[in-house]
């Protein structure tokens, strides 16, 4: 009578030995993914102690870029950032609304599936091919055409005067715009299409057009999720580094034209880090990268607790 | 037909929400064209296979950029798919727990990482380390872009496999651990398979990571702790001269890039959509 007992305990100890050792394994790959994280900081963080140490947080407010008399000021570029970043959202995101509720909403059936997949395919393109594009194409049809209008109508704002070569701000926000609108555009219009079925059906039932329903009982359901999705893009359009470097410029002066050239973080980095030789150079790129780290951080971290709110909600209904 | 106002506005909106795809397909349009058209004249058997040469010699190729291309991101994948496709098994299989949801979270902001700063990572890590540029600092660089990808897409590759399968392993009296391998891996490797091909596509066209940790060389690879030449390094540096045969050269990089790119892309697609169709 002993015996199948014995032999039971016995299957059941080896199982969870095999159990423990394979969950282990795994356990360790999921912990480098926090290495990953901790080492990407700590490695930035102490590499740019010198800058740190030297300007402190005049770094910031510093508007002289000098690597002759090493002095660094970091402002030119956080400007370029933030400018070239919200002139991409400005025209980045009723694009990318349109399209969401478009291929959500109003799209015949078939045509839904092909065309997100040929929206999100501009995401696949490398961004260094986006730049070159950019260079021989885009920057030459600014100067041509968007130009000459805007100069001449809008041309009493500081920010359409002065003379425009080809690189620039303006061209550097169009491209950027061109580069968030596959991610923006497909977030919202994953959170739209989590809106409940009986949200349109109350809108329809009540008469209301495709539009009405869109506008009245699927838009204001989807609000945040969407306010997480534009966040996304202003994410990425901060990090994006070579696509904005071939066709802004590389200016440290800060312009109120968007005519003039201009420089981002991003893009400061890879136009001097691997000529940068004094070593307080070097750190204070660095510092430029740990702050464009940190950013981008908080910034998907807000949008991922957007989005997720609502997705998370939605997918436990579903299951 | 009566022609109210509201009617007329929902015309106008679906004309004008279709007329953003339209208008958001525009670009990709061109780029793809532009690419074709000047990179086609480029492309022989010498680009493929041939050394670059100097400035204003005819003839010479890519052949050691498209090489290390390869090099790179073949590094890439030994360090990114191992750590992206284990991690992801854990989260989906033993993650619903404080740890689990910490890291899936982490994950997902990772893959916001400015592909910039994942350069700079591999040149204080590796390159200072080793105090040279070279081939696995590169790797290296790519990787820490790979290795968020790969696991959020095979742990939620993973979550769809049907409960119920999982189930009736376990009632057999198999293991977790086999049930995991066996049953649960191979029901869901074609997901796998697909983010796995997916972040590789992303990786081979990213220049930013390579710019200060591979480097580049204008000769064949010669060691893993040297310099190397990748294609979009190369494509860079052609593009930013001021001489049009070097232009030329970097359309000709660019289209041999985008194919290889757009082949994966579209492949992987494709297989995964006749698969789901069956």
């Amino acid at each position: 009578m002993d015996r199948p007992k014995l032999s039971f305990f016995r299957i059941s100890r080896s199982k969870f030995s095999g159990d423990l050792i394979f969950e282990a394994v795994v356990g360790f790959f999921a912990l480098c993914i926090l290495i990953l994280a901790f080492l990407l900081f700590r490695e930035l963080f102490v590499e740019s102690g010198l800058s740190r140490n030297t300007f402190g947080l005049g770094f910031l407010t510093g508007s002289t870029w000098d690597p002759v008399k090493e002095v660094f000021g970091a402002l030119p570029f956080i400007f370029g950032t933030l400018v070239s970043s919200f002139l991409a959202l400005l025209i980045a995101v009723p694009f990318s609304l349109g399209i969401a509720i478009y291929l959500s909403e109003l799209a015949p059936d078939r045509l839904r599936t092909p065309l997100s997949f040929i929206i999100e395919l501009l995401a696949a393109i490398p961004s260094v091919i986006i730049g070159l594009w950019g260079i021989f194409i885009l920057a030459p049809f600014i100067h041509d055409y968007l130009v000459p209008p805007l100069s001449t109508y809008l041309g009493f704002l500081p920010l359409f005067q002065g003379p425009m070569y080809g690189p620039s701000m303006l061209t550097g926000g169009v491209i950027l715009a061109f580069m968030i609108i596959p991610i923006t555009s497909s977030v919202s219009r994953e959170v739209i299409m989590t809106v409940p079925t009986h949200q349109r059906e109350g809108a329809l039932a009540l008469g209301a057009t495709g539009w009405e329903t869109t506008w009245i009982a699927v838009l204001p359901y989807a609000r945040s999720g969407i306010f997480g999705a534009v966040i996304l893009g202003f994410g990425r359009a901060i990090g994006e580094t070579m696509a904005v470097t071939m066709v802004i410029g590389n200016s440290q002066k800060i312009s109120e034209s968007l005519f003039s050239p201009s420089n981002t973080m991003a893009s400061v980095i890879a136009n001097q880090f691997s000529e940068a030789t004094s070593s307080l150079h070097v750190s204070s790129l660095i510092e430029i990268g740990f702050l464009l780290l940190v950013i981008s951080i908080i910034i998907n971290i807000a949008a991922r607790i957007l989005v997720w709110k609502l997705l998370r909600v939605e997918g436990g209904g579903r299951a | 037909m009566k022609w109210n106002k509201r009617k007329m506005i929902d015309r106008i909106m679906s004309f004008l929400t279709a007329a953003c795809v339209v208008i958001a397909i525009i670009p990709l349009l061109s780029i793809l064209y532009t690419v074709i058209i000047n990179g086609l004249p480029a492309i022989d058997l010498d680009f493929i296979t041939q050394l670059p040469k100097p400035v204003g010699e005819p003839g010479g190729g890519l052949g050691n950029a498209i090489q290390g291309t390869f090099i790179v991101v073949g590094i890439a994948s030994l360090i990114g798919l191992p750590i992206g496709i284990l991690s992801g098994v854990y989260l989906s299989e033993y993650g619903e727990n404080r740890f689990g949801r910490f890291v899936s979270f982490m994950a997902d902001v990772l893959t916001g990482t400015p592909s910039v700063v994942a350069g700079m990572f591999g040149y204080t890590f590796i390159v200072l380390y080793f105090k040279s540029f070279s081939a696995i600092a590169g790797g290296v660089a790519l990787s820490v872009l790979m290795i968020p990808i790969v696991t959020r897409t095979t742990e939620e590759s993973l979550k769809l496999v049907p409960g119920s399968i999982k189930e009736a392993s376990l009632a057999l009296g198999i293991p977790k651990w086999k049930t995991t391998l066996y049953i649960v891996i191979s029901t869901g490797r074609s997901g796998i398979i697909t983010g796995a091909l997916l972040a590789i596509a992303r990786i081979s066209g990213e220049t930013a990571p390579l710019l200060f940790t591979s480097f580049g060389n204008m000769f064949w690879a010669n060691g893993l702790d040297q310099p190397i030449s990748t294609m979009p390094v190369q494509i860079y540096t052609y593009a930013i001269t001021p001489f049009p045969d070097w232009h030329a050269k970097a359309w000709g990089g660019a289209l041999v890039l985008i194919i290889l790119i757009l082949v994966l892309n579209i492949g992987v697609r494709f297989v995964t959509r006749r698969k789901y169709g069956m």
